[in-house]
């Protein structure tokens, strides 16, 4: 009896002692369930007030074309020397 | 379809703090949290000082987004990690994950009570209407549907934090090394185009006379 009951504690106790393999999970991004965000091109382009780029409203590339203008912008080398 | 980077120019960063008090202007970020940081190694150290900013590198493969237990992370079509704070229960999981140190948490209350991660944006605000209130108050300025770049990199005096296409900002980063006439030696290089060859000098056909140096 007193076996037995060894036995099943040392069963328990070392139930825990056994590894399950860990695996890299699919990017959490396609389990995202949150709100549906919207697309920068998808509003209107700002007033001159803002100073912001001009674009054609839900035109994605209109948008890219004028969000590149302002990254070269930052490339001093082109607006000094040229 | 561009992907959505910064770029720390180390030896042009003159650790102003501008960068960081455009983020904190631009997006009335709370007191407590700063969503992008200033980072200096050697202070003090003649010649070996640097400094860069750093705040979320919006990373292709994200661990902040691998770690999530509730998902509240997306990537937008432009390469921007973004996350819903109706989802997050700030449990802290992303600050362990993060590279960077770029999730924050506002404490509030007597108890030091730690609310929901708040992190750098790139300035495209979240899954709320853009520019609407409720998204400038839970996530801050959107300027990418304005068509502008992030406050920071925008406000950079110097020009050494540099944010847009990574493809488009490498390419400037790697015509202001090779105007300076120095090459693999330069802080940062490595990181940009890889260890492939360390003793790697730029072309010297490309090389600026010396009266432009940058």
């Amino acid at each position: 009896m007193r076996k037995a009951l060894l036995l099943l504690i040392a069963a328990f106790g070392l139930a825990a002692c056994g590894e399950r393999e860990q695996v890299i999970e699919p990017v959490s991004e396609k389990r995202y369930q949150g709100k549906r965000d919207s697309k920068p091109w998808d509003n209107e382009s700002p007033v001159v007030e803002l100073r912001g780029g001009k674009w054609t409203k839900g035109n994605q590339a209109s948008w890219e074309e004028q969000i590149k203008i302002r990254q070269l912008a930052q490339h001093e080398h082109k607006r000094i020397y040229q | 379809m561009a992907r959505m980077k910064f770029l720390c120019d180390a030896e042009r960063c003159i650790e102003c703090n501008g960068c960081v008090t455009a983020c904190k202007n631009e997006n009335e970020v709370p007191w407590g949290v700063n969503r992008r940081r200033v980072v200096t190694i050697n202070d003090g150290v003649v010649g070996a000082e640097k400094s860069i900013s750093v705040a979320c590198m919006h990373c292709s493969d994200a661990p902040c987004m691998a770690v999530c237990p509730v998902d509240c992370f997306y990537r937008t079509d432009d390469g921007v990690v973004l996350h819903d704070k109706d989802l997050c229960i700030g449990c802290g999981y992303c600050f362990y994950a993060c590279p960077f140190g770029a999730p924050q948490f506002p404490q509030a209350g007597a108890f030091g009570l730690r609310g929901k991660m708040d992190k750098c944006t790139f300035c495209a605000g979240g899954p709320e209407t853009d520019r609407s209130a409720t998204e400038f108050q839970k996530y801050g300025r959107n300027r990418l549907s304005e068509g502008k770049l992030p406050a920071c990199a925008e406000m950079c005096s110097t020009k050494a934090l540099l944010g847009g296409d990574g493809d488009v900002i490498a390419d400037i980063y790697r015509e202001r090394v090779l105007r300076r006439g120095k090459g693999s030696e330069v802080w940062g290089w490595g990181t940009a185009y890889g260890p492939g060859n360390p003793g790697a000098k730029p072309p010297a056909q490309q090389q600026q006379p010396a009266g432009q140096k940058s």
